[in-house]
């Protein structure tokens, strides 16, 4: 307020001088350099896919602005008379036949719609890593959880982008798409059939359901991914990236390479590098060839035929559900007073129940976490996948949860390639579906505390060298190389959880759920891996005896 | 702020020894010491490292010339192998010209901007005093709207604000009609003659051998207005099996005709058309979710997420000798909806 009133009597020599003092004085860039032309990144591989999330949306936009140049978003009939032989005479949509002119006669059109759809699946995938790293690496705890949430709400909108353009073309496939979500829409109790009918403008297909998608497309979900991206890197710029744990890093500072130069230099030039991949994989594969489908057709459908990737655990659900369980069916017809409902549960149990399981743990992981064990702090030191196991295997889990619902999208495809049947795959993956995540579990939390503890064995001993000795009375003894400074901190310097029992509250009650968080606690943190303490370390050098002491850190860190 | 690493090469600088200070932890070494790179050292290795990344622009260069020749030295022909050219060329021109442009700029950063890891401190996200001071901006605006003392204001406010949306949502009802009796009819009738897909000539009982399959629409459906939506519900699969293979229900025994019998084509799972038949086994199956429909049981699900058999279509032979439907699909076809019933 008071800087109204001071008047710069600085004098700029050279024009960029008078340009930039020019601006300068009207819009403060002065403060905006000050901020961030040396703000300090953390530099580490894991943290490049949501740069990579970024750079494939600016390119989503660049090369989708340019495909609404030529396409025309109607269902209108028409006869196609461009370039592609096979087609011509065809009647068909205008979407279709203007997607087709994309492919055909607009040159680096097909080059363009392959990048648009390249880029979209990098897009949605560079998210889900993202979301991994993120997850596994503890980085959404305090005060992070916010941010956390709308990188959640981007993977859903990064989805619903994705779909909305699968649908465009009005081929064949796409088609088939919507009928498929017609249908899961029409067993929506109550208000389903009037969805599908609103959506479609009347019965399905309709008229009018490729425009309505196409300005969702074009229009609403990217404006909202864009403030949603708005919003993330605000609150990245506002938290201070984290960082990797390490020699000279702690909570209360960020390691890494300023902004200017090299932050820039690296990032704006990664930017190029995801272009040019891009650019390499649209030459050389081809992406949803339309030309091949035909336009839409209620009739026909080919078998073996895919939904993109990231729809593909739905479409997987939807395969698994069996329609009757034990000569039960799942379709009930519900008697009403004013006459009988169908509650289709064999398209609502699959479609929205995994979809919802694995949505809600997601938002809600930070706060369940943080209950779990009562850890409010600030972190922005990042948790090596293995230091923090249970975390590292419920993530493994979901993972595994995820995998299984998509492998069942391609199980006519893994039937047909392993030459077994079908029914078979179907039912073996039925059993994963329930056995496979806790197994997922399990297998992950021993490889996390096994490496632990290969960790511990290292901080205390050193490197096995592969040199065998023999002593003068005649033993053979593999020497170990003692680990520097910096290299032993790496392995040292973690915290672990440890089990956390029900406590009383203020008046002394202990409530129900704070009994199952003991529970839980228990289940989760019994067994721990302890860091290596140096009173652990000078115990293990002043013993010359290796086995021994091996023996005796075991026993003190794995506490059953 | 920006405390460089200390130590050099050849001396660690300050390291925490076990038993020292804290007993619990070890203590943070601090960073490791910078090393110098090659190009740091040797000027030959600096002047190696320019070059190359000079080189790594000029191939972005030519990345963009190649995009140009594939532009407009490749015309398109109308075969799908100049298409197939062109779009290797320009993706190939177009890739070279980024990646060397991002490739260069990240070896330039690597090789000869400088390396220095750098410390900066993080700041508390607010203060303590901020927070105080915002409480009181807060608690002030609220005072002096008098919304606390004045609970007629703030209930009409809450009302109107709830009302107020209302027509937000309801201005979208015309988005579509009602569903009606809509899902309850399709272009089926008594008499319509059984045609094939997508040609629309009838079909004569003669035509169809046993263990043959036809793709089946209603005669005239192309003259009908919303031809997609009809057929969407009305598409039919013909089948002739041995008719002691077919084992009718009471009531339907009269529904097919010599072994000639016609199912809806519309999955009753979600709606993808069952568009394979087993001509061994009798079962049909749909490709989307791997509904099986066994043909001998009147289509009952033996397999996948379907529940409820597919519908059938009466059938009969008129005068000429044509198959004709005897009525209109006695259920809905397709997935199931809340009111079908
Ligand atoms: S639509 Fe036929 S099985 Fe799902």
């Amino acid at each position: 307020m008071s800087s109204t009133t001071t008047q710069s009597t600085y004098q700029p020599k050279t024009n960029v001088g008078k340009i930039t003092n020019y601006v300068d004085s009207r819009v403060g860039g002065s403060g905006i350099v000050k901020e961030f032309g040396r703000k300090i990144f953390p530099d580490h591989w894991t943290f490049m896919f949501g740069e990579v999330a970024l750079y494939s949306f600016v390119i989503l936009l660049l090369s989708g602005t340019f495909l609404t140049f030529f396409f025309d978003p109607s269902m209108a009939e028409t006869h196609y008379e461009g370039s592609y032989i096979p087609l011509r005479g065809v009647e068909m949509s205008e979407a279709y036949a203007t997607a087709l002119n994309i492919s055909f006669d607009v040159r680096g059109g097909l080059f363009m719609r392959q990048v648009h759809h390249w880029s979209a699946l990098l897009f949605v995938a560079a998210v889900s890593v993202h979301m991994l790293r993120v997850f596994f690496t503890g980085a959404f705890r305090r005060p992070r959880e916010l941010n956390w949430v709308v990188g959640c709400v981007l993977l859903i909108l990064a989805m619903a982008a994705g779909f909305t353009g699968y649908s465009l073309p009005d081929d064949l496939l796409s088609g088939n798409g919507l009928r498929i979500i017609d249908g899961v829409i029409k067993a929506v109790p109550v208000v389903g059939t009037y969805i599908s009918f609103f959506l479609f403008g009347g019965e399905f297909p309709g008229t009018v359901v490729i425009p309505r998608l196409y300005v969702l497309h074009i229009l609403l979900i990217p404006a909202i991914i864009l403030l949603m991206i708005v919003i993330h890197l605000f609150m990245v710029v506002t938290h201070k990236h984290t960082q990797f744990p390490g020699p000279g890093r702690t909570n209360d500072n960020v390691v890494g390479f300023p902004v200017g130069p090299v932050y820039a230099a690296k990032a704006g030039g990664f930017f190029f590098i995801v272009f040019g991949i891009i650019a390499a994989i649209s030459a050389a594969f081809t992406i949803n060839p339309i030309w091949n489908y035909g336009p839409y057709d209620p009739s026909p459908v080919s078998a073996g035929t895919q939904p993109d990737w990231y729809i593909g655990w739905v479409d997987g659900a939807l395969r698994l559900m069996p329609g009757w369980i034990a000569g039960i069916p799942l379709e009930w017809n519900i008697p009403m007073p004013w006459g009988v409902n169908t509650l289709s549960l064999n398209v609502l149990l699959p479609a929205l129940v995994p979809a919802g399981i694995v949505f809600t743990l997601m938002f809600a992981w930070p706060w369940i976490e943080s209950w779990l064990t009562k850890d409010k702090r600030e972190h922005h030191l990042l948790d090596r996948p293995r230091n923090a196991p249970f975390r590292t295997a419920v993530g493994v889990s979901g993972v595994v949860f995820y995998c299984v619902m998509w492998a069942a999208a391609s199980s006519d495809l893994i039937a047909t390639h392993f030459f077994v049947s079908l029914n078979d795959v179907t039912y073996w993956l039925r059993v994963l579906f329930f056995v496979g995540p806790i197994i997922g579990f399990m297998v992950a939390q021993r490889i996390a505390l096994a490496l632990q503890r290969k960790d511990r064995e290292i901080a205390l001993h050193g490197r096995e060298t592969g040199r065998i000795v023999r002593l003068p009375h005649g033993e053979f003894i593999e020497v170990h190389e003692p680990l520097d400074e910096y290299k032993r901190y790496n392995l040292v310097n973690y915290e672990s959880h440890s089990v956390l029992p029900a406590e009383a509250d203020v008046n002394g009650h202990v409530t129900r759920t704070e009994k199952a968080r003991g529970r839980l606690s228990r289940f989760f943190f019994e067994d721990r891996v302890a860091p290596v303490t140096p009173a652990e370390l000078e115990a293990a050098h002043s013993h010359g005896h290796h086995d021994a002491i091996a023996e005796q850190h075991d026993k003190a860190a794995v506490s059953k | 702020m920006a405390d460089h690493s200390h130590g050099s090469p050849e001396s660690t600088g300050v390291v925490a020894r076990p038993g020292q200070g804290d007993v619990q932890k070890f203590q943070n070494p601090g960073l490791p010491p910078h090393r110098p790179r090659l190009a740091d050292r040797d000027p030959r290795a600096e002047k190696r490292a320019e070059r190359q990344v000079a080189i790594l622009f000029l191939v972005s260069i030519i990345g963009t010339v190649l995009f140009f020749v594939g532009y407009f030295l490749i015309p398109l022909d109308e075969t799908i192998e100049t298409l197939r050219l062109q779009n290797l060329t320009l993706g190939l021109g177009t890739a070279f010209a980024m990646l060397g442009i991002g490739v260069g700029i990240v070896h330039w950063a690597k090789t000869l901007m400088p390396d220095h890891e750098v410390s900066e401190d993080r700041h508390e996200i607010r203060t303590e005093a901020d927070r105080a001071d915002a409480e009181k901006i807060i608690n002030d605006i609220v005072e002096e709207t008098g919304i606390k003392r004045r609970p007629l204001i703030r209930n009409t406010l809450l009302g109107a604000m709830l009302l107020a949306p209302l027509p937000a949502v309801f201005i979208f009802r015309d988005l579509g009609p009602l569903p009606g009796d809509a899902l309850r009819h399709t272009y089926w009738d008594a008499g319509t003659r059984l045609a094939r897909d997508p040609s629309g000539t009838p079909i004569k009982a003669s035509d169809v051998t046993i263990g043959s399959a036809f793709h089946v629409i209603p005669e005239g459906l192309s003259d009908s207005e919303h031809y997609l939506e009809e057929k969407a519900k009305a598409v039919v699969l013909l089948m002739r099996l041995n008719p002691d293979s077919l084992n009718p229900s009471p009531g339907r025994e009269d529904w097919g005709y010599q072994g000639i019998v016609a199912y809806s084509k519309i999955c009753t799972h979600v709606g993808c058309p069952v568009a394979l038949y087993e001509q061994q086994t009798h079962h049909l199956l749909c490709p989307c979710h791997q509904s099986t429909f066994d043909l001998t049981q009147e289509c009952k699900v033996i397999f996948g997420p379907a529940t409820r058999p597919l519908p059938q279509l009466p059938i009969a032979v008129d005068d000429e000798g044509y198959l004709i439907a005897t009525s209109d699909f006695q259920e809905p076809v397709g997935p199931s909806f809340w009111e079908r019933g």
